[in-house]
């Protein structure tokens, strides 16, 4: 009888310690993954992270790759240009993807951390400054819209338009798109505060396509004919944002779509950049939107 | 007997292992959250972080502000409760003393599947339909107001409200109830004069649970309520877009840098959201209890 109680309690600890050093073993296994994940360029899977301008066209870009060479893996992750950047950083990924350069005080923190951010345009993208199709503005300065963005115009009539309170859309602040505009339109000037501010480009589309007072920018890519793209004039007269007008580099509000990587790239790093960079890869770019590198 | 003495323990420290669990990572979660909220006031005064009203993470210098999204969260919770207290009483009313057997035991499964419905499933709803709803028919520059978040963080709050107000209702003592009728007044007279009353702490402790929940939330408020800065006026902040504490934190951890002010300003949110309901749940504990030493 005691015995088998004996057996019955031994069973229960060894039940107890061996759940115990599984749970243990589980975080060994993670940790161990991390430090050993130093070589990055030998393995066949990288990890790309960043802007959601340019994840339409990483997801695109790899789904090719990834048919083409099936025993390689491309793992793309949104988030916003500095998640990204940040991520490059800290070491995590092989490839960050911005829409916006690295700032200052990125590349010096890169540089504290051992990482040395080289810079790959793989397209260009143009920024629409978009309206309700009920709006019977079709075209604004630079300098209305820095009007509008910083605070000092908010009522359509003033820059000519109907007699309705201006309603300013702006991205989140992790958005590439939101620093872009920032340093192009408002230059010194911050945005102003009652502007809404959107988590995700398609909820900016959403807000202005069922409200006539309202104003945004958005990844030439996410123009439908739900909300009506401005003509905008930075001083050399007023541009249509069209394909033929970006491409051409007359309109003001383009910019280049960039991939970070740490030092020159290598392994499948510089295999999948290489795939971007061919023709059948800059074919791929005109198809999600974006406009092929010269 | 040792043997059996031993198992006894085993068990039970097995289990207070599991209890400590708790207490433990609340305990580090505090540690954490203060340790890099407060490495904020080395660079930012305190003063300015309290009381300026600018949210500018990002600009240089940078204004970190939390006086804006502060009143944020306190109008869009204020809006919450105006709207889901008498709603979710006069429901808890209804279960509770009037409806049939049959009609309550429809009502209370279905208000409790309210609060199963994930939050963005909500913020969509809101965004797709009431946005529009309210933009039109309040003829507002924007439908995206501290009114529609509270309208949708009402609806969320409204299962915790129900469930816990009914539960203090129907455990008024019947004696008391039939004391009441027996005097003669009526079955509305009852109810307000004596079963309410009776279980009016009941009722408070699931209104500051309630508010617990709408000040907590965040996908739902971050998708409509416009996200815009501005310190909200009283009652016409309800009609204007207002930005919640926690909306700022769901809106800016992506870009924040590591170990930045940007990175502390936004734990130190955390941590003045974290105070704010741990207060509120402190208070409807206190509620509670009280009510059960009444009875």
């Amino acid at each position: 009888m005691i015995s088998n109680k004996l057996l019955k309690n031994m069973t229960i600890y060894f039940v107890v310690l061996l759940i115990i050093a599984i749970a243990f073993t589980g975080i060994g296994c993670v940790d161990k993954e991390n430090t050993e994940d130093t070589d990055i360029s030998q393995t066949s899977s990288i990890t790309i992270k960043g802007s959601d301008t340019v994840l339409p066209l990483s997801q695109a870009e790899s789904e090719d790759f990834m048919y083409a060479n099936p025993y390689k893996s491309i793992t793309v992750i949104g988030g916003g240009s500095g998640v990204g950047i940040a991520a490059l950083i800290d070491g995590e990924v092989e490839i960050a993807m911005a829409s916006r350069e690295m700032k200052g005080s990125e590349i010096e923190k890169a540089q504290a951390n051992g990482i040395n951010p080289v810079e790959t345009v793989i397209a260009w993208d143009g920024i629409a400054v978009v309206v309700n199709p009920e709006n019977p503005i079709k075209q604004l300065t630079f300098e209305q819209l820095k009007g509008i963005y910083n605070g000092s115009i908010s009522n359509w009539a003033d820059v000519g338009g109907e007699n309705r309170v201006i309603t300013v859309i702006t991205r989140d602040s992790s958005s590439g798109t939101y620093e872009y505009f920032k340093e192009e339109i408002l230059v010194e000037d911050q945005y102003r505060q009652d502007a809404l501010v959107q988590p995700a480009t398609g909820a900016i589309v959403q807000e202005i396509a069922q409200n006539k007072g309202a104003i945004g920018y958005i990844g030439y890519a996410y123009l439908d004919k739900s909300i009506t793209a401005l003509e905008i004039d930075s001083g050399d007269g007023f541009v249509d944002a069209t394909t033929e007008n970006i491409m051409s580099g007359d309109y003001p509000l383009a910019r280049p779509l960039l991939y970070y990587t740490n030092g020159e790239p290598s392994g499948l790093a510089k295999e999948f950049i290489d795939y971007v960079l061919s023709s059948t890869g800059q074919d791929i770019v005109s198809d999600v939107g974006y406009f092929p590198v010269m | 007997m040792s043997n059996r003495y031993l198992k006894e323990k085993g068990i039970e420290s097995l289990l207070f292992a599991s209890g400590a669990v708790a207490v433990i990572a609340l305990f580090l979660l505090c540690i954490f959250l203060f340790r890099d909220g407060i490495l904020l006031f080395s660079e930012y005064p305190i003063n300015s972080f309290l009381t300026a009203t600018k949210w500018y993470p990002t600009a240089e210098p940078a204004h970190f502000g939390i006086l804006p999204l502060f009143l944020g969260s306190v109008i869009v919770t204020i809006g919450a409760v105006i709207f889901s207290v008498p709603l979710g009483i006069a429901v808890a009313i209804y279960i509770s003393e009037l409806a049939s057997p049959k009609i309550s035991n429809v009502l209370k499964p279905v208000t409790e599947i309210l609060a199963g419905i994930p939050s963005v499933v909500y913020g969509f709803f809101g965004l797709v339909i009431l946005v529009p709803i309210i933009q039109n028919t309040l003829e507002l520059p924007t439908g995206q107001t501290a009114l529609t978040g509270s309208i949708m963080l009402g609806i969320m709050a409204l299962p915790t409200i129900i469930s816990i107000s009914e539960d203090a209702i129907s455990s008024v003592p019947r004696t008391l109830k039939e004391g009441s009728l027996a005097l003669g007044s009526t079955k509305w007279q009852t109810i307000y004069k004596v079963t309410v009353p009776a279980s009016l702490s009941g009722i408070s402790a699931a209104v500051m649970l309630g508010i617990g929940r709408a000040i907590g939330e965040t996908m739902t408020v971050m998708m409509v309520t416009g996200n815009s800065a501005v310190i909200p006026g009283f009652p016409s902040g309800l009609f204007a877009p207002v930005r919640t504490m926690t909306a700022t934190i769901a809106l800016e951890m992506g870009e924040v840098p590591q170990g930045s002010d940007h990175f502390h300003a936004l734990f130190a949110i955390g941590s003045v959201l974290f105070i704010t309901t741990f207060i509120i749940n402190i208070i409807a504990n206190y509620v509670k209890k009280r009510y059960r030493f009444n009875l």
